[in-house]
């Protein structure tokens, strides 16, 4: 997948995987994509309802050793 | 997307747990977009008191007070397994582990994401608080102000 940028919030706590999404996500423009790396275990759902709420669109996740990726589209 | 949500917090506890909690919430919803509002009232007010000594006349109560209350968000103590200040330190090494922020930093990211940190003034009187010895650019209000956000706000919390 092609993405416009990639945000690396591995060892990262909540709230702050949240947190930084939101600022890159300002940066961007409607249809980019953000890649988001999080070792968090709560990522998933947080970034999923973050998505949710902002209009935005979780196209895909996967996990690998154990780091979350993330693909969002900004709406 | 549909117009701005609120959050509003009251944060009554001066206990450092407690406050984080707060504040972890004021952080995630300024990331949702809302207008996010923490009301300090009682010891939460502590949560804003600058860590240095600030020379004030104040009259003995007020005196005892400053001095029996926490001086900033760093020195509050916990709700639970406080163990005379050493579950404090207990918890903030478990914490620098997981990468976890810690409270003044959680204060500042909240002023840097401009969530509106609001002090109780009638019981800032109560505790013999004052301006000088709270952080800057917060705002100063009542029991009005606090409802006026909180009657049409869309998450409201009594911490």
């Amino acid at each position: 997948m092609n993405s416009t940028k990639v945000l690396d919030a591995k060892g990262l706590a909540c709230p702050m995987p949240i947190v930084k999404t939101k600022k890159e996500m300002k940066e961007l423009e409607t249809g980019d994509i953000l890649e988001i790396h999080a070792t968090d275990k709560g990522a998933k759902s947080d970034l999923a309802a973050w998505a949710k709420s902002g209009g935005h669109e979780l196209l895909k996740d996967e996990e690998e050793d154990d780091v979350l990726k993330f693909w969002l589209q900004k709406g | 997307m549909s117009e701005t949500k609120k959050t509003n917090i009251i944060l009554f506890s001066g206990d450092y747990d407690k406050a984080m909690a707060a504040y972890i919430i004021a952080n995630g919803a300024a990331a949702y977009d809302h207008e996010v509002t923490i009301f300090h009232t009682f010891w939460g007010l502590n949560a804003l008191r600058k860590d240095g000594h600030v020379a004030i006349k104040k009259n003995f109560m007020e005196k005892m007070f400053g001095k029996m209350m926490p001086r900033g968000a760093d020195k509050m103590g916990l709700s639970k397994m406080n163990y005379a200040g050493f579950g404090p330190k207990m918890i903030k090494d478990v914490m620098k582990k997981h990468n976890a922020m810690p409270l003044p930093e959680l204060i500042d990211m909240a002023q840097e994401q401009e969530v509106n940190l609001v002090a109780c003034t009638m019981t800032m009187d109560l505790l013999g608080l004052r301006k000088e010895e709270l952080l800057e650019e917060i705002e100063y209000a009542g029991v009005a102000a606090y409802l006026g956000n909180a009657e049409d706000g869309n998450v409201n919390l009594f911490i």
